[in-house]
């Protein structure tokens, strides 16, 4: 939300494209997308399940399952192109590099370990841990950093509620302080008290260790808490992009309108709009923009022509022939 | 707060003894539904043997004293349990003087000393492939490969047994075809008696291990196929571990859990022998012994081996349930 202009970028996503060989003609799941994330900056990824939010994380930590494969594009984090290390050097960057906070914190835990060992796992991996006393003292101060007792590190995963897992996993990502940490979806699967409590975990790791993060999900209420810019997906392509407080208040791309519009509020009595359509079938896509079937502004361009992201404002990009204009508000 | 309470131990004994006099009571009721009775039944068959038996009536009292069968039906009962729980298991009917707990503990360490061996080196060969095979990162060589090698699963274990004779101890000659030991080596704790038992065994072994190590090979494979797909295997490799780290610790470590419970199964019920691999290999071990024990109709034999057999599983179980909790710290005890 402050002035990033001077910030620089520990991640540069380039024409990141993935393939899912499922047929011959493969299904594109994400398509040209490009963004940066800025030093100690928390960029938020959004749109509706089966936008290519997930692939694109999974793709940025090599980590896509077949039949998902990465066609092309590049991934540049701390100066480093992630895709083109051998298996060794990726394992080396891993973690030390770019961390991942996944999105099942039910399952995201080895059932067979102690939660010490699969965090000294990580730290063992890459650095020196400095004898058994010293990691076990970082140990539990990670676990203290994420609001836990340090006890929590006898235990065994079944023995936690899924917000202590989920926040035994982010103090995991951040044991080897790295420049990036990718959030996929955290905190789905938990009730919203607990929610609340990954989420404050989220901002204090953000706050004291100025550690850039990823944030993807779908929840328009936490994208505003957490994010400092966000990036907005549909049909694999990226909408729009722009500071979370601009993009909450003037939205330019229709999508990104009716995102917010169907956020119940609490304070403002408004009717619930609910939007018609799903998302695209990504095996069949409209030609030109992909959104115009569902789009209520679509004009004849819009079926012909797909939109590029271009920049429609100080630091707001979009992907529309026919932005909002409606701008009077900022 | 984890492991073993007292109170579980006690409660998981008596589970055991209950279990074993279970075992006991059906052997005690089954042949006493079966209708005949079987003094005059090996009476008559002396008699049929010999043409005649002079006094056959009071024989068959004699005898049928005794083995005790005179007395009430519940008397009977009492004392077969109290003798079936000191271990005396009766007299051989077909090698009379012979008692079965004599025949059942000269039978047991073969039983023992071979199906233990070949039972862990099948599941330890098998869970190896199986692990490969589903797992995704083995070389694409050795994928391919690794599957021929079930190809003996296939085979009946009594076909593979005659074609190992066939191959190694009439063909190539370079194994023995029966027994457990040369006839001109002695038992006693040398090189000549040790390695002989080795060459014995071979091949019996070869035969179960063959043919066995498929199952736990597409068990395992199909366990780490679904664990691969687990979010913690996902996070191990996104925690940049080294992949041995990870198919140790995340993969195999998990995907072995299931077969470990078979294993403690198919340990137990090697108490009662393989009947088939002992029987082609004249192997004399307790399945041999249960096979002459039902060629002879020697009831008291069957129902000895039978006995250990039910002691057996029984007593894996209760093993491996005491070991589990530390097998998977999911399990606990806590509250019995």
């Amino acid at each position: 939300m402050s002035n990033r202009t001077t910030a620089a970028a520990v991640c540069e996503v380039r024409n990141l494209t993935v393939h899912y060989d499922v047929s011959a003609t493969p299904v594109v799941a994400a398509n040209e997308v490009s963004f940066d994330v800025y030093e100690g900056e928390t960029l938020g990824l959004v749109g509706e399940s089966g936008c290519g939010k997930s692939t694109t994380a999974m793709a940025m930590l090599r980590l896509l399952q077949t039949p998902g494969r990465v066609a092309g594009g590049s991934v540049n984090i701390a100066g480093v192109d992630i895709m083109r290390l051998r298996p060794a050097a990726l394992r080396d960057f891993r973690w030390r590099n770019i961390a991942l906070i996944p999105q099942g914190a039910m399952n995201a835990l080895n059932p067979v370990m102690r939660i010490e060992k699969q965090l000294a796992d990580a730290i063992a991996a890459h650095a020196d841990t400095g004898g058994r006393q010293a990691l076990r003292a970082r140990i539990g101060e990670l676990l203290e950093m994420v609001g836990l007792p340090a006890d929590v590190r006898r235990l065994y995963p079944h023995e936690l509620s899924g917000g202590m897992k989920q926040r035994v996993c982010v103090a995991m990502a951040v044991a080897l302080n790295p420049p990036l940490v990718i959030a996929d979806e955290p905190t789905s699967a938990l009730d919203v008290v607990v929610q609340r409590l990954v989420a404050q975990s989220l901002i204090r790791i953000k706050e004291t260790l100025g550690i850039a993060m990823v944030l993807i999900g779908h929840d328009m209420g936490l994208m505003a808490q957490l994010t400092d810019r966000v990036a907005v997906m549909y049909a694999g392509r990226i909408m729009e992009i722009a500071p979370t407080d601009i993009l909450f208040k003037a939205p330019l791309h229709p999508y990104t309108q009716q995102l917010i519009d169907s956020v119940p509020s609490i304070r403002v009595k408004k009717p619930l709009r609910v939007f018609p359509g799903g998302p695209p079938d990504l095996r069949n896509l409209p030609p030109g923009c992909p959104f115009e079937p569902r789009c209520p502004k679509a004009i004849t361009i819009c079926r012909g022509e797909t939109p590029a992201l271009k920049a429609c404002g100080e630091k707001q990009y979009a992907a529309c022939h026919v932005p909002n204009t409606n701008r009077n508000n900022i | 707060m984890r492991g073993i309470t007292k109170g579980y131990l006690i409660k998981r004994l008596t589970m055991l003894v209950l279990t074993v006099w279970l075992g006991l009571t059906l052997m005690f009721i089954i042949p006493r539904l079966a209708p005949g009775d079987p003094v005059a039944a090996m009476v008559s068959r002396l008699s049929a043997q010999a043409g005649r038996v002079e006094q056959s009536e009071q024989m068959i009292q004699a005898w049928q004293e005794r083995f005790g069968l005179d007395a009430p039906m519940y008397v009977q009962y009492f004392r077969y349990l109290g003798n079936s729980f000191r271990f005396r298991l009766g007299y051989s009917m077909a090698y009379f003087p012979t008692t079965v707990e004599e025949m059942v503990m000269r039978a047991m360490p073969w039983t023992l000393g071979l199906l233990t061996i070949a039972t862990l080196m099948s599941f330890t060969v098998g869970i190896a492939i199986g692990a490969l095979i589903g797992w995704r990162p083995t070389p694409r060589v050795v994928r391919t490969l690794l599957p021929v090698s079930l190809c003996f699963t296939s085979i009946p274990p009594f076909m593979l047994g005659i074609l190992l004779i066939y191959v190694f101890a009439f063909g190539f000659r370079v194994l023995p075809f029966a027994g457990a030991y040369a006839r001109g080596v002695s038992p006693a704790f040398s090189w000549a008696f040790v390695s002989s038992v080795i060459q014995h065994g071979t091949l019996p072994a070869a035969a179960v291990v063959l043919t066995s190590m498929g199952h736990w090979a597409l068990g395992m494979r199909a366990m780490m196929i679904t664990n691969a797909g687990e979010d913690y295997m996902v996070l191990a490799q996104a925690k940049g571990l080294r992949p041995g780290r990870v198919f140790w610790m995340y993969g195999v470590r998990n995907a072995i859990l299931p077969q470990v419970t078979a294993l403690a199964l198919s340990i137990g019920v090697i108490a009662g022998g393989s009947i088939i691999v002992e029987y082609i290999f004249t192997y004399p071990g307790m399945g041999y012994l249960l096979y002459q024990g039902i060629v002879n109709n020697d009831y008291p034999l069957i129902q000895g081996v039978v006995f250990v057999l039910i002691c057996g599983v029984a007593v894996a179980v209760f093993i491996i349930d005491l070991l589990y909790p530390f097998i998977d710290p999911r399990i606990t005890y806590e509250r019995g």
